[in-house]
């Protein structure tokens, strides 16, 4: 059934479900990040990150500069608590970031108990503590058990509660063979009995690296992440070098400025807002994704789904729902609309396949009548692969048939009755629309044709648009014959379709659009899309999925849904985005600090500095403490918005770059000249 | 005064562009990559002289490793071979006035000084004999551009995804082309407007009132056209520009200034050429051209504080003056008509603010490559704006390429803050200094800056001829030159192993007025206030205690 598309959550921000709320920070994930704030003043931990390993240092040289310096106590004190702020600050925001992805690794540790095991030795079942499991031991699992440890189901089906893991409560099929035979351990079993391979030994499993990538355990910087730290530290070198020479050419000049100020000077050029935010961007973006339901495993593949150009999408399951369905009803020879639409309502009366269903449902929504009474005493045809036609035998001794066209000729002609002459035409015409023909029949007389069609799921239009305008590129593959994929992907609105397409197929369309330099994208679920998954720059395999596609995927979604794919691209990009944006930020407040701090380190020696003084500080003390305190306080202000990340709506490079400059680079110059100013006349009416 | 300055200025920039365009179409061609190897008689002139030097240009495209190392090679010899000419100049041929040996360091720094197309003069131009004059110096005239052009060049046809191509054939079709055929036209034109070229002695005269005068001639025109054109700013005369026989009158004046701005302007236009995308090439043109408008109209604007004709050479009058200076320090050619010392404060702000950046023009072929730089750093700051990994031309800018680029805007800040830091601390430092205060820290803060940019104009009023002097500004002439060529080579290496990522509406634009302003910022923020502190202590407070 078609849902009106206006329903439908595309076209907007990417619907974060509503657990993933990116706005409350609870108070207790506040109290533990404080607490972690302190534990990672620890210079081992400040080391790897030299910006505010800088500031840290400068700190402590400012706190003794108070405690053995007699002069000016009391501006070096306020210099060693602003700047022991700022490094509190950038602290505290890492741990903020990592503090949610630590209440998500605590839920999922909660599953990870021990439980007991039936475990296969010989001809005999030992209980043994899942604890104990290594890989290629058999287990059984009956109602009511958990799965001891991950792995693959060799015999038996069951219906298993994956809420654990995937929130997600209707419980699942899994069955022995095919792409749904992989179990997680921590499920549970809700119905019938199964006998499982584990497939991981302990500390391996998917809990267990699900637990250690939310948790952050095992982050690296990832390409970007690290290029840019790069630039930064050489951009504090520099600035570095700037503030060291300084004293040397004011001692030629007869003055002296005192180490604080110098600090104070030093940390107000080099890019510490940034600096402070930047591991807390990363770990939020991660956290962003897994807060989607798709575990990624690693910050370097949400980083590369920001830069994906063409997506590879299945049709069946993905684009479209995967079953046909009747979207029309063709009389052929003397039949009318009526009358075909009574036979193919007959024909399906006991038709539980969702083409049958769907027949019943078109003559609904048409108002045609449906004699459900007909059944009574009817015997039922099903369709048998030999036959390839199903129907009814009705109690008046009429015989309903529909089918595959041949099949209902050959039926009809065996009975002696006539080929309307336009039935091939009919049919021909269906094919080429890239429908499925279904032939009706009454006894001797065919009375026409049913339109099935592969229905594409509500919404998709709107998606693929979407990615076009963030100029990425779709491509469908599909098993179906060119035809029926030409239709399917012009009404999806896909830019490129492989039909009749293999899994030798898909990876050659990935190496092809790789060797066009292009980042592909790609989501599966079945082993034979392993390959392919691996392939690819991004790819995305289902939880459903099998172990094999799981292993070779860079990321996992838990809900199964291969068209998150576009919100983790979202992700990606805006991941990147919230990277420059702040980093842009970062450097043009330094114009407005230049001017607040310049002036004011050499007033007291050069009085005719005052001229340069445009913003009109109070005092040189003043102006140095308001910048420095602007410093500090940026850094916890724009915490949200390293969390949430710089918001992200599809249009072409030149726009979104003329707006985030205006934002960030022009708003980065003027901010800190308001800010500074208004920090100023406080401390002026203060001191 | 006014008209006569904004007259003067716009029919340079407008003469200077037009002919600058036209070269660098030229340029483009002929030094475009692959397939067109020039067929003409130059061509084949080129080619010959490329086998006695064992080099088949068609057969050895080069990796960025063997261009730097012919590169390194190249200058190792003739650094060597002028060394050893500067040490024995006195014992060997063509030394009419008898000049004396050089001693070691300024033998170093001389040598070094030239090979870097610096042309920082510790020695006056009188104390050398015609064999150096001419071998040494006239060669490295020609030499020392050349250098920064082929490299300039490679890293352009890295980036246009094509081979960097073979240093030595670079090296002999710039010269062959470019320098000689150009310097050729214009030594005439400067012969015809008065500028000596001989080869005769010195001539002893006798004055009205009865004193001896010694008169320094020499083969100047020569020397003169190939200073200018090849950004190096070496005098003649210890007067450099302002003695009337390098520069008679306001004609060669002008001349000079058009040499000085010709290959550097042309450059991006030869850029946009062989990258396949000529808006490009305007784009750079343009937001260089506009830096430059700033600088000078700036420096003119120092007239109005400074009223009086004080620091002026009087022949050219203020506005020749201040043009030059300002373009000597823009195309980071270092030839001077006026001692720029005894210019406004503000004028000198201008001129270290045109040396620090190194791009408003900037010297041949290094100039450029500053560009480029500018705008891997500007394409890596806000390329992630749009969400996307930052690539410059496709190619995507990774950790190998920013930390390249990182070491090399280290590389002046570093030489200019801690020379000047050094030298303001130890005693040959400080007591060169000839006017003590801010205005002595604009002296050691100007010298060290036009040593790292390969300028080489002086200051002037310190006392720089010893050995303190002539070794620590050789360290920043070596490494300010050479640091920046070999890893932009790099650069260039490793963009050319990638590959290329289509260019589409959703890909970072490097050819709107939009990237044109923020390659502006990332020159101001990230080239400039760096030195902003310093520049308060020196000019600036200069300036405010006048």
């Amino acid at each position: 059934m078609m849902e009106p598309i206006k329903d439908q959550p595309t076209g907007q921000e990417p619907n974060v479900p509503e657990k993933a709320s990116t706005s409350a920070v609870n108070p207790s994930i506040a109290k533990q990040a404080t607490l972690d704030a302190f534990k990672k003043l620890n210079p081992a931990h400040m080391v790897k990150q030299p910006i505010m390993f800088v500031v840290w240092i400068g700190c402590l040289l400012a706190i003794g500069y108070t405690i053995f310096i007699d002069e000016m106590r009391g501006f070096n004190l306020a210099v060693s608590i602003i700047l022991f702020l700022t490094v509190l600050f950038a602290n505290f925001a890492e741990s903020i970031a990592e503090g949610r992805g630590k209440a998500q690794a605590d839920s999922l540790k909660a599953s990870k108990a021990d439980v007991m095991a039936r475990k296969r030795v010989g001809q005999m079942i030992e209980t043994v503590s899942s604890a104990t499991l290594r890989k290629g031991d058999v287990v059984f699992v009956r109602t009511g058990e958990y799965v001891p440890g991950d792995g693959e189901i060799i015999k038996g089906l069951a219906s298993i509660d994956e809420s654990a893991i995937t929130g997600e409560s209707a419980p699942v099929i899994k069955e022995a063979g095919g792409d749904f035979s992989s179990v997680i351990g921590g499920t549970l079993v809700v119905s019938d009995e199964i006998e499982v391979r584990i497939t991981s030994n302990p500390g391996e499993s998917f809990l267990d690296q699900m637990i250690a990538l939310v948790e952050g355990a095992s982050r690296q910087k990832t390409p970007n992440e690290l290029a840019l730290s790069t630039l930064l530290t050489s951009l504090t070198l520099i600035f570095l070098l700037v503030v060291m020479t300084l004293p040397v050419f004011t001692n030629y000049l007869g003055f002296d400025l005192s180490g604080p100020i110098l600090i104070a000077l030093l940390v107000c050029l080099i890019p510490t807002t940034i600096g402070g935010l930047l591991s807390a961007i990363g770990i939020a973006g991660m956290d962003r994704v897994t807060r989607f339901n798709v575990i990624a495993m690693s910050g370097k593949a949400v980083e590369a789904a920001g830069d994906i150009q063409t997506i590879i999408l299945d049709k069946t399951g993905t684009i479209t729902f995967g079953n046909r369905m009747a979207s029309d009803i063709l009389p052929v020879g003397a039949a009318t609309t009526e009358t075909v639409f009574s036979g193919a309502t007959l024909s399906s009366l006991a038709d539980e396949t969702p083409e049958g269903r769907s027949v019943l449902e078109l003559a609904e929504l048409r108002n045609m009548p449906i004699e459900q009474k007909q059944l009574d005493g009817a015997e039922i045809i099903p369709f048998r692969a030999e036959t390839r036609m199903s129907g009814l035998d009705l109690a008046d001794g009429r015989r309903v048939r529909k089918g595959a066209g041949q099949a209902i000729q050959q039926w009809v002609a065996d009975q002696g009755g006539e080929i309307p002459s336009n039935l091939q035409e009919t049919v021909d015409q269906i094919s080429r629309l890239g429908g499925t023909p279904l032939v009706v029949a009454i006894d001797t007389e065919i009375l026409g044709v049913i339109y099935l069609k592969d229905t594409v799921k509500p919404g998709m239009r709107e998606q693929f648009d979407r990615l076009r305008e963030m100029g990425i590129k779709t491509v469908m593959c599909t098993g179906d014959n060119p035809l029926t994929a030409a239709t399917i992907a012009r009404e999806a609105g896909v830019d490129d379709f492989v039909a009749e397409c293999t899994p030798e197929d898909k990876i050659r369309v990935i190496k092809r659009e790789q060797d066009a330099g292009h980042l592909v994208a790609m989501t599966g679920d079945g082993t034979n899309d392993a390959p392919a998954l691996a392939q690819a720059d991004v790819g995305l395999a289902m939880n459903s999925g099998t172990q094999a596609a799981k292993e070779a995927a860079n990321m996992i979604d838990l809900d199964s849904n291969p068209t998150k794919i576009i919100e983790v691209v979202e992700i990606g990009k805006q991941l990147l985005m919230t990277r420059g944006a702040l980093t842009t930020f970062s450097i043009a407040n330094d114009v407005a600090k230049y001017f607040a701090i310049i002036p004011a380190i050499f007033m007291v020696a050069i009085p005719q500095m005052e001229l340069l003084n445009i913003m009109r500080l109070d005092s040189p003390t003043t102006a140095i403490l308001s910048a420095l305190i602007f410093n500090a306080i940026i850094i916890p202000m724009l915490i949200p918005l390293s969390m949430k990340g710089v918001s992200y709506k599809p249009m072409t490079a030149d726009q979104l770059l003329g707006r985030n400059l205006l934002i960030y680079g022009v708003g980065g110059v003027i901010v800190p000249f308001i800010g500074i100013k208004i920090i100023d006349v406080l401390l002026a009416s203060i001191l | 005064m006014w008209t006569q300055f904004l007259l003067q200025f716009w029919i340079l920039l407008v003469i200077a562009l037009g002919a600058a365009v036209l070269l660098g179409r030229y340029i483009g061609t002929v030094f475009a990559p692959v397939g067109i190897r020039k067929t003409d008689w130059i061509g084949k002139l080129e080619r010959r002289l490329l086998l006695l030097l064992g080099v088949d240009e068609r057969k050895q495209d080069q990796s960025w490793v063997g261009y730097s190392k012919s590169l390194l090679l190249v200058n190792l010899l003739f650094f060597v071979g002028g060394y050893l000419l500067l040490r024995f100049q006195g014992s060997l041929p063509l030394n009419p006035n008898g000049a004396v040996n050089l001693d070691w360091s300024t033998a170093l720094h001389t040598t070094i000084s030239f090979m870097t197309n610096t042309d920082q003069q510790h020695y006056s131009g009188e104390a050398l004999s015609y064999l150096s004059q001419t071998f040494v110096l006239g060669t490295m005239l020609f030499v020392a551009p050349t250098m920064a052009f082929t490299v300039c060049i490679a890293v352009i046809r890295g980036l246009a995804n094509q081979p960097l191509g073979n240093f030595y054939a670079d090296f002999v079709r710039f010269i062959l082309r470019i320098l000689i055929p150009v310097s050729f036209l214009f030594g005439l034109l400067l012969i015809l407007l008065g500028v000596p070229q001989t080869f005769g002695g010195t001539v002893t005269v006798t004055t009205l009132e009865g004193a001896k005068q010694l008169i320094y001639r020499g083969p100047i025109a020569a020397f003169e056209v190939i200073k200018q054109l090849g950004n190096n700013g070496a005098g003649f005369f210890g007067a450099n520009g302002a003695h009337p026989f390098e520069n008679p009158n306001q004609y060669v004046n002008f001349i000079q200034m058009f040499l000085m701005l010709l290959i550097p302007m042309s450059l991006p236009v030869a850029y946009g050429k062989m990258i396949g995308s000529a808006k490009q090439g305007r784009l750079f043109l343009g937001v260089m051209t506009l830096l430059f408008i700033m600088m000078t109209f700036g420096m003119a604007g120092s007239l109005l504080a400074n009223p009086t004709a004080h620091g002026q050479e009087l022949r050219f009058g203020q506005i020749g003056t201040i043009l030059y200076s300002s373009i000597t320090t823009a195309a980071e050619t270092g030839a001077v008509n006026a001692m720029h010392d005894s210019l406004h404060p503000l004028a000198g702000l201008i001129q270290l603010g045109n040396m620090m950046l190194n791009v408003v023009y900037g010297g041949t072929g290094a100039g450029f490559l500053n560009v480029l730089l500018y705008a891997f750093v500007a394409v890596f700051l806000t390329g992630l704006l749009i969400g996307r990994t930052p690539t410059f031309l496709g190619k995507k800018l990774e950790t190998f390429e920013v930390k390249l680029m990182a070491i090399t805007l280290l590389v002046p800040p570093f030489l200019i803050l801690v020379g000047t830091a050094v030298s303001m601390y130890v005693a040959p430092g400080v007591g060169a200094i000839s006017n003590p205060g801010y205005h002595g820290l604009s002296q050691v803060l100007y010298e060290f800056t036009s040593a790292t940019a390969n300028n080489g104009s002086g200051f002037e009023g310190l006392g720089d001829a010893n050995v303190y002097w002539n070794v620590s500004t050789s360290f920043a002439l070596f490494f300010g030159r050479y640091i920046p060529l070999i890893l932009m080579l790099a650069i260039a290496g490793s963009l050319k192993a990638k590959p290329a990522v289509p260019q589409d509406e959703f890909s970072f634009k490097t050819d709107t007025p939009l990237f044109g302003t923020v390659f502006l910022g990332t020159v101001v923020l990230v080239g400039a206030l760096t030195f902003l502190p310093v520049l308060v202590l020196g000019p600036i407070a200069d300036w405010l205690t006048m």
